[in-house]
């Protein structure tokens, strides 16, 4: 610097301080531009799914369609009760959650606690592929293999079944189940665990007992957003679950999901404007208030959690 | 370096006998050749500046370490009337948990209720009547000075006490498993003065009940509480003798150094 040490030692350079902060100022400008952008991505979803929805309710009364049975939206004697695709949703996500929670939690486990370092490289990797299998893999999977395999058990399982969609999509949410929760174990502080040790403790014991009720806000968070994702998966249900929207809560039924009859509309030839096409919004934002419902649910949680 | 020691003058039962410990993490040489004993129902003050191994010395006693790779213990550490050598590795650590409870610098209460916090230990022995729980739970808070401030609420998270009631309560949770020896390491060091003084009265009370190891860096903590004093420096035993002997006739130049303040 020209004008010597002391401006370094006194730390005041008028110059440097103020080209500091432009160049402060243009970041955060730049930062703040790439979070609307993304809140701005949000909004217009949101703008989009009501509008277009908002027509669908001149027709349909809000009544009918959270309380009819049926759901015929392409047929001549149109009927228009959401229940079927909100069935055939939860009934799927219930069978997954069922396979990826408690599988997850224990892998989980496995990783943060016991597991050696050197096979915890080798694991984890495998995990990740499992979520980076195309879904259109997993669907065909369900359809054609354990969808044959469950009928040798249950004959009477018909060929697309929601039992058989909710399992695979299970085992594909386990890695996503058991990283959050990995996360959430691992950043347990050591003291706790010695505390835990200290009074006599198993490793068993301090893992089920201790790191695991003390990492529970992240096993929340898990649950919220693996629930999230199956609710939204759509490509193993279109394909494995049926076509068929009918009110159903045992899995060993087909059903059509919200996503499953979003995908069919869209590769049909509803014409822009009729009720079918706008049926695929009024799904899509039915899908939407799950989603953040199920949010809200989660974000009370960690307020209960933070407050405690 | 030779070892001074002003013996005891009246015969005293022995609760553990350190015999030339040595300690290594990988390569480097924590503890050197210690040697002392630990006298039942009395508190013993392990002192030294940073460094100098007490930490390491006092972990080894319940086996802490064993959840951690890379060490090698050397010599014996034999818990008395029993005479099992704590430091076999033939021996559970668990075993020796059982029996040797320890206490935190930081205070680490688990995340769950006080009550919870403090039968955890119980629970982990088998017991499940839910009044004997119960009972040992205000036991325990009671001997460690904490019933009082927290009987009305032993149902709320303990992370929600104050730092001084979170290490009385980890006192309490340690005491209610009736260990033979209990370990402190530096308790009061993140605490303010009243929680300290509080915690110091409370060790000179609770040696009629367990015999104390603890772990300080405040001489005047050590003075106080303490019946025997240990000095170490970078990781030998420099003197070992009743706490007011050593603090008013130190033996050995470096304790004088030490406990006046020249350095440490
Ligand atoms: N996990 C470890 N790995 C390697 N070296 C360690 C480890 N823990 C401690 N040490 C070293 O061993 C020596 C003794 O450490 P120790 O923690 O026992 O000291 P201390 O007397 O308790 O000090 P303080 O008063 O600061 O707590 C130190 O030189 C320290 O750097
Ligand atoms: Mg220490």
């Amino acid at each position: 610097m020209a004008n010597g040490n002391s401006s370094i030692i006194s730390g005041y350079d008028e110059k440097r301080l103020a080209h500091v902060k432009r160049r402060e100022s243009w970041v955060a400008f730049i930062l703040f531009l790439a979070s609307l952008s993304t809140l701005l991505t949000v909004f217009s979803i949101i703008v989009i799914l009501v509008t277009e929805s908002l027509p669908f309710f001149k027709t349909v009364s809000i009544i009918d369609f959270l309380t009819q049975k049926e759901w015929t939206p392409l047929f001549d004697q149109a009927q228009y009760g959401i229940l079927p695709l909100i069935s055939g949703t939860l009934t799927t996500t219930w069978v997954a959650m069922l396979i990826a929670l408690p599988s997850g939690i224990i892998i989980a486990a496995y990783l943060s606690e016991f597991i050696r370092p050197s096979l915890r490289e080798i694991i984890k990797p495998l995990l990740e592929i499992f979520a980076a299998i195309p879904t259109v893999v997993y669907g065909y999977f369900a359809l054609l293999f354990v969808t044959p395999v469950l009928q040798k058990f249950f004959p009477e399982l018909p060929g697309f079944n929601m039992f058989s969609a909710g399992i695979v999509m299970g085992f594909m949410i386990i890695p996503y189940v058991s990283s959050l929760v990995e996360d959430a174990m691992r950043s347990v502080s050591k003291e706790v665990r010695e505390a835990s040790f200290a009074l006599g403790a198993s490793k068993l014991e301090t893992t089920f007992k201790v790191v695991l009720p003390a990492a529970s806000s992240g096993i929340i968070a898990a649950l919220i957003l693996s629930i999230s994702r199956a609710l939204g998966e759509t490509m193993i249900v279109a394909i494995a679950a049926g076509m068929q929207p009918q009110i159903a809560f045992s899995p060993f039924q087909a059903a059509q999901t919200l996503t499953a009859f979003i995908v069919q509309v869209s590769l049909g030839d509803a014409p822009h404007g009729s009720i079918g096409y706008q049926s695929i919004y009024v799904a899509g934002l039915t899908l939407f208030c799950m989603t953040l419902i199920l949010n809200l649910i989660g974000f009370y949680f960690r307020k209960q959690a933070q407050s405690k | 370096m030779g070892l001074l020691v002003n013996e005891p003058n009246a015969v005293k039962a022995i609760k553990a006998d350190v015999k030339n410990f040595n300690f290594y993490y990988g390569q480097k040489q924590a503890v050197k050749d210690v040697n002392f004993s630990v006298y039942q129902n009395k508190v013993t003050a392990l002192i030294g500046p940073s460094g100098c191994g007490k930490s390491t010395l006092l972990r080894s006693l319940n086996r802490i370490h064993d959840l951690y790779k890379g060490f090698k213990t050397e010599g014996e550490v034999i818990l008395h009337p029993e005479q099992i050598n704590i430091l076999d590795k033939s021996i559970d650590p668990t075993f020796v948990r059982m029996r040797v409870g320890m206490v935190f610098q930081k205070p680490n209460p688990f995340p769950k209720s006080i009550y919870e916090n403090v039968v955890y230990g119980l629970k982990i022995r088998g017991l499940k009547k839910r009044a004997l729980l119960e009972q040992k739970c205000e036991e325990s808070l009671k001997a460690a000075g904490l019933w009082d401030e927290v009987k009305d609420r032993l149902d709320q998270l303990a992370t929600g006490l104050s730092g001084g009631q979170q290490q009385r309560l980890c006192i309490a949770r340690a005491l209610a498993v009736e260990p033979d020896l209990l370990l402190l390491d530096e308790p009061t060091s993140a605490l303010d003065p009243i929680s300290t003084s509080v915690i110091e009265d409370l060790v000179i009370e609770l040696k009629n009940k367990v015999t104390i190891l603890i772990v300080t860096h405040n001489l005047q903590q050590a003075a106080r509480c303490s019946d025997f004093t240990a000095f170490m420096y970078l990781g030998e035993l420099i003197e070992f003798g009743e706490t007011n002997k050593l603090f008013t006739k130190p033996q050995n130049v470096k304790t004088e150094n030490y406990i006046t303040g020249r350095f440490g």
